[in-house]
């Protein structure tokens, strides 16, 4: 190996840039190669494995124990639709985690270097990374809702109560937890971009869907009461229930809400990825 | 074509690099030397818009990093080694680079060939050796085919034969006309490769040189001398205010008279010489001399004896 041969053609002139190539890197390669980088990790295998199991697995559970226990006093009150849908409060966990991840493993491992030189107008890799894993992460939240609830449903035979998807609220319900998981998941996207640690960054997402509740719920209530409604997992409550409590946000404005925190955690991440030192 | 103007980068209280002013044409390998802990990967990272410069600006042919349109196909770089995702393949590696510059993906093979890493290409990466993992961040900076290169330690972790093949691949780069800078510790590995050099200590500039004119100015000439009277010999010349050091193998160092003063010398004493022979020093001493005062971290190894008697040991 005395000559290494890097490119075919004369000596001596510096290589152009091809004459091919016009305009500017684009959107549309950066999602290419964000959707690369998601698929070639096994970290996205488990975490999504995990969503898809917990999220479909604990919703029969619960519906399974609810139908072998059935007594006529379990109808009050009772939510049919909710107690399907139980697992997306235990797959909201792994969702966040893929969505720090996703960030995260890039500072971890020195790979985001690479992709800033690659790509140097950096919130633009921000945006590619939440247009791919948002997409995934809505997919695989949707179908994991869809099938707890018409799995979970038909485990509820009489004399227990079922709904069915054309109930009053069911389809929202079912919808919404797939939509709550996907903001969530953006979330912790974004809190990932500002923290850039993974495990501080894991943390954080944990700590505020269940370490704020609990400080929450420890302040005198006359305080607490238009706080708790606020909180995302507050908000994730109401948008899976089919009759959300009084004091909490209607489904839809508590999707906005999330979707809010979730931008403002994005936009918060993208000024901090342009201000620092990769 | 790299242009560094007045950079200058803090972290807090500490600057890494200071007014650092400095050319890498085209056609030839730069050379990019500094002891460990003077700016050279500090400032590699500013080349790469990846860390701000305090002060000052740097362009590549012409424009901020940040403005370039297809930055893989103008820039390539090997920063550190092993900033790669340890459970993604080469090739998923690559590939990704590869799609955000819109490079085919045949060019994946091409560099994973280029490099030798196509029987492995599949493999995850944590299960790489050191010289494996080197070799596939120079594909990635060859990815896109760039005209200009920078390579931060490329010869870190490889064998002699690693070495031997950076050594050419930088060379055959800089001969197909492209900008090649490349940093390094060792004056004897640049020695081999670079036409030119920037020399940094303490972030601050200290030369840029052909790398010729750096062994050939170097002011660091003597005068080894050996005799079975060796003791009677140095007190004379000390006497006539020539330096002298004592070296390991028995044979005296003189700096200050050149041979025929001596030898002259020697032969009014009288004393019998084995050898009279004049010395330039090498590059890397060299280069030491240059950055004697800017080494940041000095490792102190010589036993306390042998200093208190280097004119007698
Ligand atoms: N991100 C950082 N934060 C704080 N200090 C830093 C950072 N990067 C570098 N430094 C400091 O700046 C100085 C220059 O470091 P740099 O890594 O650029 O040196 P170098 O010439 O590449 O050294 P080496 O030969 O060891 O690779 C060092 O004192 C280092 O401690
Ligand atoms: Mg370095």
């Amino acid at each position: 190996m005395s000559e290494v041969e890097v490119r075919a053609g004369a000596p001596g002139a510096a290589p152009p840039r091809p004459a091919s190539l016009s305009g500017h890197y684009a959107m549309r390669g950066l999602v290419a190669s964000e959707w690369t980088k998601l698929r070639t990790v096994r970290s996205t295998m488990w975490t999504l494995a995990i969503t898809i199991v917990l999220g479909i697995g604990l919703g029969a559970l619960a519906t399974a124990e609810t139908r072998a226990h059935w007594t006529a006093s379990n109808q009050v009150g009772f939510d049919a639709t909710r107690t399907s849908l139980i697992g997306v409060f235990f797959g909201q966990f792994s969702i966040g985690i893929l969505g720090v991840l996703v960030m995260s493993a890039e500072y971890g491992t020195g790979t985001i270097r690479a992709t800033f030189a690659a790509a140097p107008r950096r919130p633009r890799v921000l945006v590619a990374k939440a247009a791919v894993f948002g997409a995934v992460a809505l997919a695989v939240s949707e179908v994991v809702a869809f099938v707890a609830y018409f799995l979970g449903q038909s485990l509820l035979s009489a004399p227990a109560i079922h709904t069915t998807i054309g109930s009053p609220g069911a389809l929202r319900a079912v919808a919404g937890s797939g939509l709550y998981l996907c903001a969530l998941g953006l979330f912790a996207l974004g809190l990932a971009a500002i923290i850039r640690h993974t495990a501080g960054a894991i943390s954080a997402f944990i700590g505020i869907l269940l370490v704020l509740p609990i400080i929450v719920s420890a302040l005198p209530s006359s305080i607490g009461i238009d706080i708790e409604r606020f909180l995302p997992a507050h908000i994730g409550q109401s948008m899976l229930s089919l009759h959300p409590g009084i004091r909490s946000f209607a489904p839809w404005p508590g999707f906005l809400l999330l979707c809010g925190y979730a931008l403002a955690a994005l936009v918060a991440g993208a000024v901090l990825l342009v201000r620092r030192d990769a | 074509m790299i242009e560094g103007r007045g950079l200058t980068k803090r972290y807090g209280s500490k600057v890494a690099v200071h007014q650092l002013t400095f050319d890498v044409r085209p056609g030839v390998v730069t050379g990019f030397l500094g002891p460990n802990g003077s700016g050279k990967s500090t400032t590699m990272r500013m080349v790469m818009g990846l860390d701000a410069p305090d002060e000052g600006r740097v362009t590549v042919n012409g424009r901020p990093y940040h403005d370039l349109p297809w930055p893989l196909h103008e820039v390539g770089a090997l920063l550190e080694a092993r900033a790669i995702h340890p459970g993604r393949s080469a090739r998923a590696h690559l590939w990704m680079l590869a799609q955000t510059n819109a490079i085919a993906r045949r060019r994946v093979d091409e560099v994973l060939e280029i490099v030798g890493l196509t029987s492995v290409a599949g493999q995850r990466v944590g299960k790489y050796s050191l010289g494996m993992g080197q070799r596939l961040g120079i594909a990635a900076a060859l990815l896109g085919d760039p005209g200009v290169l920078l390579f931060d330690e490329p010869v870190n972790g490889l064998d002699p034969d690693g070495i031997r093949w950076v050594r050419n691949l930088l060379k055959g780069l800089a001969r197909e006309g492209r900008t090649v800078f490349v940093s390094s510790h060792l004056m004897s590995e640049m020695a081999l490769t670079a036409d030119e050099v920037v020399i940094i200590g303490k972030g601050r500039l200290i030369a840029q040189v052909s790398t010729e004119e750096l062994i050939s100015q170097s002011s660091q000439r003597f005068v080894r001398v050996r005799s079975p009277g060796i003791a009677a010999l140095r007190d004379a010349l000390e006497r006539d205010g020539a330096t002298t050091v004592s070296e390991d193998d028995g044979s005296l160092s003189v700096r200050g008279p050149d041979a025929t003063a001596i030898g002259e010398l020697a032969a009014r004493i009288p004393v019998t010489l084995h050898e009279l022979s004049p010395q330039s020093a090498s590059l890397e001493e060299a280069f030491m001399e240059l950055t004697e005062d800017s080494v940041e971290y000095h490792g102190d190894v010589t036993p306390p004896a042998a200093r208190a008697g280097s004119g007698g040991g």
